[in-house]
């Protein structure tokens, strides 16, 4: 007798499990707008955004062992060139949003030809510098990013107005982008990041080119940085120093390890763990942050796989 | 009674109490409270401003039983964290969560920036006693942002310029955090200042927060200038007051400082070695007016320290949307009505100690005090008032329209004049 495998559907080797699962995943997301009012519908909004960001990190962290604290400021210099495009240089919306993407491409593949030489803390440090190097830019070349006041845009199109409409723009991005990460990181290339990930040296004496896939996973990983990065633009029509801050690469990678690093669709749920947390804890005290702290230090604790990673233990236990 | 006759009268009680409840209550719904988010950065880098900026706002809803214009005032009171992109969402949350009527507050230009864009948007009243950002009251004007009780940040260093003139300096050289708040009041300075014959020497633009002023200090002390002027807030202003005196830099040269430099929150904590310092500003805390003496005195009975600027800025502002309100009857639903009456309100019996009304850019005209720090009977330091320009503009003497053209004071632009 042959062994039961899931049954493969036609969609992109997805199981059919995951599929409906997915399916009803993005149903109630995009249901979401009728029961919520327009400040959550806001806040849901960010939590996808930020969904896309941390996800951008975990193809990274999680599948080539590479933990980032430079995302913060790619995200950034694409907020900073789609608010500029749009408000300095008087593109359209869509053509700055493009160029935001690309800037932030760019920027990450330069980030990746400087860091990929390194791992472990070598590689946090690194990037960590490179991305306070975006930062000190934007708060000292007042002539073009506005200094600390930052810049302000009508970056969203008319058509995206209402928050309703925004969140579903988001949503469908999201749910594009997501596909696109899943994809990358299940596909043979994705796999020799995981190779490297267990072991550089194997993969090496292998006859894998290391730094090259590195390079491109990094780089591959700033787009999508980018795009949340785009959204976020739009989002706020407003950038200034604090979005490319070291405080933002922290905050993806929080969001990332609170979902579960290596989980991917984990980023959205630890995306909306810490900014619903942030939000209904800081209308109750201004400690807030110390409510943060603390739940990080449980997480850490109790589920270091993260939520989503301890939701999987906790179920494949019980099937068995 | 038995348990059927006990129902019967309860029921009938309870009805008749009904009854008599349901005018009260739509008496009620009517008047609802007026609703005031107060955004306030209580974590972060400006923290201990953001304290007393709630301080401030307490402080006269305490004294008007939280009633304005009739109506009952609640207060939601929400953190920045001096961080933009957390004003933001926070305003969000106060304007379409918390239905609030109008936002007040904010301390960094760039919070307050971010916000004011925002509500550009919703149309909501937006009220900055701090935010000093220029173009917010010139050339960026958004109508439902409105400065009371707030000042633009190169309003009161034009007349100090004009100051610095009359006493004879021929030569200033400034030093400041190098951000938009301080090339806008270094600007206003050193435009009237060349304008007048002077010469700006030199201008320092250091990174906030920088711990060590003597690489600074060292090339000030050897420019041999009159007088030196630096815009500093918060520890970087205790830090240069202090290594400007301990580098025996007081002694020789004057030091003239934007507004924020001496303010109690900066020079509560400090010696001597702010004794003499001058600086331009609509408020002073040490001033004889009554109204400011009697405000100073109750303010620091109730908080033990005396008022800084983020305080009596905060209590001023609400003083002024309470008369605007008192004016209107409350009616604070109607924000076309309530932003043009805000507008004609002119503020009386104010801790700024004389009647204040906006000019046609929604910026108050003050009388501006140059003022200096002195020793106060029981040891603390204050500004008390020198000298005052009465009446002055946001456009100094310019013409409004000619000096719109102008662009606004950036690093690269000081309004100097060329010779």
């Amino acid at each position: 007798m042959t062994q039961p495998v899931s049954k493969t559907s036609v969609l992109a080797g997805m199981t059919s499990r995951a599929l409906v699962i997915t399916g009803l995943v993005v149903i109630v997301a995009a249901c979401l707008p009728m029961v919520l009012s327009s400040y959550q519908v806001g806040l849901a909004t960010e939590v996808l955004i930020f969904g896309v960001l941390a996800m951008s990190i975990d193809i990274l962290a999680g599948f080539a062992g590479r933990t980032s604290l430079g995302h913060g400021a790619i995200f950034g210099v694409s907020t900073y060139v789609v608010v500029y495009a749009t408000g300095q240089a008087g593109l359209s919306p869509w053509a700055g949003f493009a160029l935001g993407v690309l800037a932030a491409t760019a920027v990450a593949s330069i980030f990746a030809l400087l860091a990929v030489r390194t791992s472990g803390v070598y590689f946090l440090l690194l990037t960590l510098a490179l991305g306070m190097i975006v930062w000190g830019v934007c708060l000292r070349w007042t002539q073009v990013t506005g200094g600390e006041n930052g810049m302000r845009a009508d970056v969203r199109p008319a058509a995206l107005m209402s928050h309703s409409a925004f969140y579903w723009a988001v949503l469908a991005g999201a749910v594009i982008v997501s596909f696109a990460m899943w994809r990358f990181v299940r596909s043979p290339f994705g796999l020799t990041l995981r190779g490297i990930r267990d072991s550089e040296s194997r993969m090496r004496s292998l006859g894998y080119n290391v730094p090259l896939h590195l390079f491109i996973g990094f780089t591959v990983s700033g787009i999508f940085a980018g795009i949340a990065g785009g959204l976020y633009a739009m989002f706020n029509n407003f950038v200034s120093p604090s979005t490319v801050a070291l405080a933002q690469s922290v905050e993806g990678v929080l969001m990332m390890i609170a979902g579960g690093v290596g989980t991917l669709f984990g980023a959205f749920v630890g995306a909306a763990a810490i900014i619903v947390l942030e939000n209904i804890v800081s209308s109750y005290t201004e400690r807030w942050l110390m409510v943060l702290g603390i739940t990080f230090v449980l997480i850490m604790i109790f589920a270091p796989e993260g939520i989503i990673g301890k939701l999987r233990a906790i179920t494949s236990r019980k099937v068995r | 009674m038995d348990r059927r006759q006990f129902l019967k009268n309860t029921t009938a009680a309870v009805a008749a109490a009904g009854v008599g409840a349901a005018p009260w209550r739509s008496a009620q719904a009517q008047a609802s409270p007026i609703k005031i988010g107060l955004l306030a950065p209580l974590t972060g880098v400006v923290a201990s401003g953001g304290k007393e900026m709630v301080e401030g706002v307490q402080f006269y809803l305490d004294q008007v039983k939280n009633e304005m214009g009739g109506r009952k005032v609640e207060l939601v009171i929400e953190d920045d964290a001096s961080n933009p992109d957390t004003a933001l969402q926070k305003a969000r949350r106060l304007v379409e969560q918390g239905n609030c009527h109008m936002l007040i507050g904010n301390l960094l230009a760039n919070t307050g920036l971010a916000v004011a864009n925002y509500v550009k948007g919703t149309g909501t009243p937006y009220f900055i006693p701090i935010i000093a950002a220029d173009d917010l009251t010139q050339r960026a004007r958004i109508k439902n942002v409105i400065r009371v009780a707030g000042y633009s940040a190169s309003a009161f260093t034009h007349p100090f310029g004009d100051w610095a003139l009359k006493q004879g300096y021929k030569k200033i050289a400034t030093i400041s955090q190098d951000y938009t708040f301080g090339h806008e009041q270094c600007g206003g300075l050193a435009q009237v200042f060349t304008e007048g014959g002077g010469q700006i020497v030199q201008q320092f633009w250091h990174p906030l927060n920088t711990a060590d002023f003597s690489p600074y200090l060292g090339q000030l002390a050897d420019l041999k200038v009159d007088a030196i002027f630096a815009m500093e807030t918060g520890a970087d202003s205790t830090r240069l007051i202090q290594q400007y005196a301990s580098f025996g830099l007081k002694e020789k040269t004057p030091l003239l400082m934007a507004m924020n430099g001496t303010d109690q929150s900066v020079i509560r904590t400090m010696g001597p070695e702010c004794e003499g310092i001058i600086a331009a500003a609509h408020f002073a805390e040490g001033s004889d007016v009554p109204t400011t003496a009697k405000f100073e005195k109750d303010y620091e009975a109730k908080y033990g320290k005396i008022p800084s600027l983020y305080g009596f800025s905060m209590y001023s502002g609400m003083m002024w949307i309470d008369a605007a309100l008192k004016k209107m009857g409350g009616k604070v639903e109607d924000r076309e009505t309530f932003i043009d009456t805000v507008l004609k309100t002119e503020l009386d019996n104010s801790p700024l100690g004389k009647t204040v009304k906006f000019d046609d850019y929604g910026n108050p005209i003050y009388d501006v005090y140059i003022r200096k720090v002195v020793k106060r009977a029981d040891g603390k330091y204050w500004n008390v008032p020198i000298e005052t320009y009465p009446n002055v503009s946001q456009f100094w003497k310019y013409d409004p329209a000619t000096y719109l053209k102008q662009p606004p004071y950036s690093r690269t632009f000081q309004g100097i004049k060329k010779t």
